[in-house]
């Protein structure tokens, strides 16, 4: 019995979203008396595979098969249901980000393992297997139980952080094939975002709305962020008409983060916004209106226009980087 | 091409939640019930598509899992222009059950491109459309962003982490929705409520199944702490306090 985790690499590399990932596989496996068994897709240098170890895996199993170049939902769980099957895991825990979304479900009817899509924090107890999982657009929690005897996680981006203990980790390579015949996805083009911090991977993240008036009016904005190390991003209204990129858009309908810092700059608040970044760790309103929505949200908030606030801000985080 | 669009029924998108009996389930009372935002908006696609002969898309039919009480839901998506509606009278016990379902029912009507949305806005779990498409042993792509088709293919644009990929899998398959699939929800016509109130609602009992999870209570996220006001003349304070106090830069 294992508690298996599946890390995604990009570009060879591992992320900090992977490295929580293992953290909590940890946790569960700790609840469980078991270990951690990482796998791992692609092809990727030991010296970063050993990083896994880093966060509690005992054993990482990397799978390199050229076949599985491109993300196939099918076959790709079809590789990560063989390599449970044959380790005999009972938990599998998968990000709830977009390849987490695209695989867990195949995997769940493959191993018929019921899943608690959108955790956040360790189960609340083993038996009954129950955890809290993320409903109504995270204006609640659903305490669910999964009654089946293999379960899938799916870990919230940045809800639970990084745990390091001691590395005692051992690398195998496995030869598990991916079953050609389910291999059905042609990729056409691919358009990568590169140079960019990506905003669901961003800590601390700038987002304005239309409060900011115009598109011209952008510049502080994004300076403030690129100053902090963060990403941008922006209310529905901005990314519809086209102030800003689609990818930017928060919310209910576009992106859910959780960064440790999320800047709303002339955004209202309305529960549709608030859905996506709700669970970010602190929130921080400016707004010229003192009852918006959004200060109920937030722990820190300046009643004043966005125009003459910005500018301030810039100023004030390039004295304390100097 | 026949195109099958999975509906769910949600609370409205600004319902505030909440529970009875012990918090165990949703307090339903005044909640305005509507198709789930996804799901309207794939519907939307599969009726543009429909639309334009050149897809060759011959007809829309919308699925439903759900009890008697969310009829009004699928006279909707009659209203908007689906030709067809199916429910499937049961519970929407958990995805995989709901999942079940709507694979035998694809079984038997045999649709070539299957849509459903990224998650329901009330358990939000992501799971009903890579489900059924494990199901039926078909393709799916998630995250899918925009959807043309090309000579009797399916081409779509997919998010991935880290970029974007325009990809294509054989029929039949399943694509998962998301932003950008449409513009706008389309709005029912007067002359699609009228002709919506007089289609039959195709109804199958569902196929014996047992979910495989059961959400046994409900509870609110912890409460934060009320706002602190920095003045906006010393916003240079706000820096200070998150470098020094909440130490988050
Ligand atoms: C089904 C559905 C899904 C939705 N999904 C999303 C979603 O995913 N994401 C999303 O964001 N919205 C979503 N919405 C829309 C949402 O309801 C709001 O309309 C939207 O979030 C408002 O955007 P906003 O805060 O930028 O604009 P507004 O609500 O117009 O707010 C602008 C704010 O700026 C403030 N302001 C004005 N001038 C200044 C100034 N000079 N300086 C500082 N502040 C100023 C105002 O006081 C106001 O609070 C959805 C709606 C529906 C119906
Ligand atoms: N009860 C249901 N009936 C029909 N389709 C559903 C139902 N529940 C979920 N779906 C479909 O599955 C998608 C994702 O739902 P979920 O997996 O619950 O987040 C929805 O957007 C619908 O397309």
């Amino acid at each position: 019995m294992s508690v298996l985790v599946f890390t995604e690499n990009w570009d060879r590399k591992f992320k900090k979203l992977s490295f929580e990932l293992v953290s909590y596989a940890r946790g569960v496996a700790d609840l469980l008396n078991t270990s951690v068994l990482a796998l791992s897709v692609g092809p990727v240098e030991d010296s970063e595979l050993m990083k896994l170890g880093q966060y509690g895996a005992s054993r990482i199993i990397s799978i390199d098969r050229p076949e599985l170049k491109n993300l196939d939902n099918q076959a790709w769980a079809g590789v990560i249901a063989a390599v449970a099957l044959k380790e005999d895991a009972r938990v599998l825990i998968l990000s709830n980000n977009n390849t987490g979304k695209a695989i867990a479900p195949r995997l769940s009817v493959k191993l018929k393992a019921g899943v608690g899509a959108g955790v956040s924090s360790l189960p609340v107890s083993t038996e009954p297997f129950t955890v809290n999982k993320r409903a109504f657009s995270g204006n609640a929690l659903a305490q669910t139980v999964i009654r089946s005897e293999m379960k899938i996680l799916t870990l919230l981006q940045n809800s639970y952080g990084l745990c390091e203990t001691e590395n005692r980790a051992v690398i195998e390579k496995s030869d598990v094939q991916a079953d050609t015949g389910f291999l059905k996805t042609e990729v056409l083009d691919v358009q990568k975002q590169t140079g960019k911090i990506l905003l669901t991977d961003a800590d601390i993240v700038v987002s304005g709305g239309r409060g900011m008036k115009s598109p011209d009016n952008w510049g502080p904005l994004v300076e403030l962020a690129t100053l902090l190390g963060g990403a941008t991003a922006c209310s529905r209204p901005v990314s519809d008409e086209g102030w800003r990129p689609h990818e930017e858009h928060t919310g209910q309908t576009g992106k859910i983060i959780s960064p440790n810092l999320y800047i709303a700059v002339g955004i209202s608040g309305a529960t549709q916004h608030l859905a996506g970044v709700s669970s970010s760790k602190y929130i921080v309103a400016i707004n010229t209106d003192k009852d918006a929505p959004i200060f109920e949200a937030a722990q820190y908030g300046i009643v004043g226009d966005a125009a003459k606030v910005l500018p301030k801000l810039v100023e004030a985080v390039r004295e304390i980087k100097k | 091409m026949k195109i099958l669009v999975c509906i769910s029924n949600v609370p409205d998108t600004t319902t505030k939640v909440k529970f009875t009996e012990g918090n165990k389930s949703l307090d339903t009372a005044g909640i305005q019930w509507v198709i789930n935002p996804w799901d309207e908006l794939s519907l939307t696609r599969a009726l543009e598509l429909k639309d334009n002969p050149a897809s060759g898309v011959k007809s829309v039919t919308v699925a439903h899992v759900g009890t008697a009480a969310s009829e009004p839901t699928i006279r909707k998506a009659l209203a908007i222009g689906a030709d067809e509606a199916i429910r499937v009278n049961a519970g929407a016990a958990d995805a995989w059950y709901t999942a079940f379902q709507l694979a035998e029912v694809i079984r038997k009507e045999q649709f070539d491109l299957v849509l459903c949305g990224i998650e329901s806005s009330d358990y939000n779990g992501s799971l009903v459309g890579g489900m059924i498409a494990e199901f039926l042993g078909i393709p799916n792509v998630s995250a899918v962003s925009s959807l043309n088709i090309e000579n009797g293919k399916p081409v779509m644009v997919r998010e991935i982490d880290g970029g974007k990929e325009t990809v294509t899998v054989p029929v039949p398959c399943l694509a998962v929705v998301q932003k950008g699939i449409a513009k706008e929800p389309r709005i029912a016509s007067m002359r699609g409520i009228m002709t919506a109130r007089t289609k039959q609602i195709k109804i199958y009992e569902p196929a014996p199944a047992e979910p495989l999870t059961e959400v046994v209570s409900f509870s609110k996220p912890a409460p934060r702490a009320a706002c602190r006001f920095i003045d906006p003349e010393n916003a240079a304070e706000l820096i200070s306090i998150l470098q020094n106090e909440a130490k988050v830069i």
